[in-house]
């Protein structure tokens, strides 16, 4: 277990509202982290700085893989679905380093994007418009985008966010299996399906909290494979020996 | 009809009009998948000041509407890639103020008698042969930029945060969008006129739209669209003895309606 990315005392804030406050956080090369908390606790502030698509002003960044290596999901998908694209054009932006080639795209570029349809099973879509996709389906195809850049660490924000509940399993099974070969770390709020398939939890309420989830799983009653927010918070608190987790 | 095609000033027209439509339906397809109609529009009517501009100067009109345009879209680019919440009062004050220093500029000039309303609306049948070589150097200029470009303009366009993490520079492209988008504005004067530019970059477009999957076949049926709106509209203007850009613009115009009622079925 190799660290890719270590987080040491960050903050950010907007103008003068603090959003995130002394973060500290490890990615292993083989992590599945769910980063979860309310709205507007600055979840997806974190995952645009250890993108770079924020700058850090306080704290550190340490990435020990390059940035290209880093594949980002987007959160809203559905943006732009009347753009006249293909899924396999949307895959093919994913390819890196973007080919000198004059017009059109090289039989390389081309097998590589199909590869990574195939990774998520859409091979067959790959002539379809991506506006004539379904949310579950076109959240396949900007999976892949993520996957033709050869990643070791793929970071999602809130990938199921307008997805149906079928929909949404497809996904995370789809990124479990992924998880097999690279990192994962999802900001998510769909916590009971998340936690089934997360192996740590970091709750972002300008603060940072870590959780082991194989220590918590053991006090939740997870039969019926759905698991309610309010027991997963109650689990979350009685498991308060792994963290310094004290409520103001 | 074929007699028509004998006179110098006919085969201009139609010269003119197919370079135009090459442009717009290329620049056209940019324009509306980028969302901005609004902003090409604001470009459009503020190269008036150019205009203006140049017949002051004594400069030929198309050449100072040019350097006009693409100053105006640098300066939008600029302050919209800081500030994009407040686009559309920008765009709302550039069309504004070039409109107003183009009228200051053509009242400051002594025996002014050049035909204002031929840029309001057009006049293809006064295009001249060195407004035909202005268009062709205009139109190699904007056709193998897209094509050298088109990946980056294509990811730029579509998901810029996504292209910018991909490490393409984002404000250029941008930039580069608008400065074509420009230049296509300026050619399309002469044909349609500045105030029916928006008409002639956006009907052939959404026609396309309804039939394409992809950004290039888009530009590709789209400069089609263009140049039979164009070629329609000229026939139509010659023997009625109508504006030619009003023609060409109520052709597009009604094959836009036709085909939405016919595909409702």
């Amino acid at each position: 277990m190799n660290k890719i990315l270590e987080i040491e005392n960050l903050s950010f804030s907007y103008d003068k509202l603090n959003v995130l406050e002394n973060i500290n956080l490890d990615i292993l090369n083989d992590d599945f982290l769910a980063i979860i908390g309310p709205n507007g606790g600055g979840k997806s502030t974190l995952l645009k700085l250890m993108l770079g698509l924020l700058k850090t002003k306080n704290g550190k960044i340490k990435k020990y893989i390059k940035n290209e290596l880093l594949a980002y999901v987007p959160q809203n998908t559905n943006l732009n679905t009347d753009f006249p694209i293909t899924a396999l054009e949307v895959v093919l932006m994913g390819h890196t380093p973007i080919s000198k080639q004059f017009f059109g795209y090289s039989k390389d570029d081309i097998s590589c994007a199909m590869g990574s349809l195939e990774k998520v099973s859409m091979q067959e879509f790959a002539d379809s418009k991506i506006g004539d996709l379904s949310g579950g389906q076109r959240q396949r195809v900007f999976i892949a985008r993520a996957l033709c850049s050869n990643p070791e660490v793929m970071l999602l924000d809130e990938p199921t966010a307008s997805i149906d509940v079928k929909g949404q399993k497809e996904i995370y099974e789809l990124l479990k299996q992924l998880n097999e070969k690279i990192a994962i770390v999802v900001v998510s709020h769909d916590i009971s399906v998340l936690l089934n398939y997360a192996k740590n939890v970091a709750h972002v309420n300008k603060n940072l909290v870590y959780h082991h989830l194989k220590s918590i799983e053991q006090n939740v009653d997870n039969e019926n494979e759905h698991l309610c927010e309010v027991e997963l918070l109650s689990a979350l608190g009685k498991k308060q020996v792994c963290c310094n987790h004290t409520h103001k | 009809m074929l007699e028509a095609l004998q006179y110098d000033f006919i085969q201009n027209a139609l010269l003119a009009g197919i370079l135009v439509s090459l442009a717009v339906g290329i620049i056209g397809s940019l324009v509306v998948v980028n969302k901005i109609t609004f902003l090409a529009g604001g470009m459009a009517h503020s190269s008036y000041g150019g205009i203006g501009l140049a017949i002051f100067l004594g400069l030929p009109i198309l050449f100072g509407a040019t350097v006009f345009a693409v100053i105006t879209a640098i300066i939008i680019a600029t302050i919209t890639l800081k500030n994009k919440g407040r686009i559309d009062s920008i765009i709302g004050i550039m069309w504004a103020f070039g409109m107003a220093i183009g009228i200051i500029f053509v009242d400051m000039t002594p025996g002014y008698n050049v035909d204002l309303m031929s840029y309001l609306f057009g006049s293809i049948i006064a295009v001249s042969h060195e407004d035909i070589i202005y268009l062709a150097i205009l139109d190699v200029f904007i056709i193998g930029l897209v094509l050298f470009f088109y990946k980056q303009i294509l990811a730029v366009s579509y998901d810029s945060e996504f292209a910018s993490l991909r490490g393409i520079n984002i404000k250029f492209f941008y930039t580069l969008i608008l400065i074509l988008a420009a230049l296509c504005v300026v050619a399309a004067i002469k044909v349609v006129g500045l105030i029916l530019v928006i008409a002639l970059l956006t009907i052939p477009t959404y026609l396309a739209e309804m039939f394409v999957k992809k950004l290039s076949s888009m530009m590709i049926l789209s400069s089609i669209l263009a140049t039979f709106f164009t070629l329609i509209g000229l026939m139509i203007s010659y023997f009625y003895d109508i504006s030619s850009g009003a023609s060409i613009i109520i052709v597009g115009v009604f094959t836009l309606l036709l085909v939405k009622l016919l595909g409702k079925k």
